[in-house]
């Protein structure tokens, strides 16, 4: 191959511009997405959820989630009179195939949906001794796989049990508020799938969203508020029993 | 160089020093992802890799732009805020080729019932009925349109049940 000087100047910084290229990886899925306009979070009204486990099921097969493992389930609480400080709380199979049914005048029963409460303070992502799981700038609790050692120091950090170590790959999985998709401008499974609009994902920062006039006019509630996790899962008509 | 006669043995230590300092920050040079410390301590491109995964509900917007005459129906009953998917299952495949997935119809007698089998835990404004004696083994679809169920005056004097 003969190439002159003048030719190998040209090349010489092409080549240079085509591996930066290829060192910075791969680019972000929508070019119209921008991570600062976001701020997500959930609204779930527990007054709307009738436990039939639509939810568990569609995001076990949205995020392809582990037999015997979730990123949300349901639990049913059963409050007997005053005990507000010992409920009975069930969650069959993380409440996939619904619950049992209830003979009627019973006590107080309630579903509560839970997942990751995606903290703006989250303990889980402190705790990660490598920078594996992270709060993406739009508010979001993530886990980058391939660096995560499986050490499995987030489940235990985290207060509200989202977490699990992927029996398969043997890293931390969790709840990704299904950003693959909310960053391409759909909701996410749970809440597609969800048939009373109990789930209702959130963007906090876009003034337009109807969250922000639910939030003034009704009575929410996070979990473990005593935490100060920051957490951004709001729950309506959340009961003091549950956990 | 006199005055540093006794001390050579501490620079040749210093140079040891160094040396391993640069070979340091060669290494970390190719070892540290590039994107490392983007946004924060984390990798920034694995925000992008996890934004690129597949999605497998393709959403009510994709079922919609085709499926006009349902969202009619839809529109016109209780089940106006249902999503499609929410009883069909994830199907973007099906919105990706139309042609080569077919959705696979629900049984209404399982669909249905997941949702609307009494339960005192359900919240009380919740449409509920006891399957087995309200239809006595029929399926729903024999007198209820899933897409809009309350049923009109023929269809309540044809099917029968309550």
């Amino acid at each position: 191959m003969n190439i002159s000087r003048r030719k190998m100047l040209i090349l010489l910084p092409a080549a240079a511009v085509a591996w930066e290229s290829v060192l910075a990886g791969t680019p972000e899925a929508s070019p119209n997405y921008k991570m600062s306009d976001h701020w997500w979070g959930m609204l779930i009204d527990i007054s709307k959820c009738i436990g039939c486990g639509n939810c568990v099921r569609a995001c076990q097969t949205e995020n392809d989630v582990p037999d015997g493992h979730f990123r949300t389930w349901v639990e049913r609480y059963h409050v007997d009179d005053l005990h507000l400080e010992n409920p009975t709380v069930i969650s069959p199979d993380g409440g996939k195939e619904g619950f049992p049914a209830v003979a009627e005048d019973a006590e107080k029963y309630f579903f509560v949906p839970k997942m990751c409460n995606h903290c703006a303070d989250s303990p889980c992502t402190q705790v990660c001794p490598v920078g594996a799981t992270f709060i993406s700038p739009d508010g979001v609790v993530l886990i980058d796989q391939k660096y995560c050692l499986g050490c499995a120091y987030c489940v235990q950090a985290c207060p509200y049990g989202c977490r699990y170590v992927h029996p398969e790959k043997h890293v931390a999985d969790k709840c990704t508020l299904c950003y693959h998709r909310i960053t391409k401008g759909l909701t996410t499974a749970c809440c597609e799938a969800c048939p009373t609009g109990s789930r209702q994902l959130a963007d906090l920062k876009n003034p337009n969203d109807p969250i922000h006039a639910f939030l003034k006019t009704h009575n929410v509630q996070v979990l473990k508020p005593q935490m100060a996790t920051g957490a951004k899962a709001f729950y309506n008509d959340l009961d003091g029993s549950v956990r | 160089m006199s005055a540093f006669k006794d001390a050579r043995h501490l620079f040749r230590f210093a140079g040891l020093f160094v040396l391993a300092f640069l070979i340091f920050l060669v290494v970390r040079h190719y070892y540290v992802p590039k994107s490392f410390g983007q946004y924060g301590h984390y990798r920034g491109a694995s925000i992008g890799e996890i934004a690129q995964l597949q999605v497998k509900f393709a959403g009510h917007q994709a079922c919609e732009d085709c499926h006009t005459d349902v969202v009619a129906k839809k529109n016109t009953g209780k089940h106006a805020h249902v999503n499609c998917e929410a009883c069909h299952g994830a199907l973007a495949s099906h919105a990706n080729d139309p042609s080569a997935v077919k959705p696979v119809l629900p049984d209404t007698s399982v669909l249905c019932a997941r949702c609307h089998t009494a339960s005192a835990a359900k919240p009380k404004g919740f449409p509920q009925v006891d399957p087995a004696e309200h239809s006595q083994g029929l399926p729903c679809e024999t007198c209820h349109n899933p897409h809009s169920p309350a049923m009109d005056a023929p269809a309540a004097a044809a099917g029968g049940a309550k």
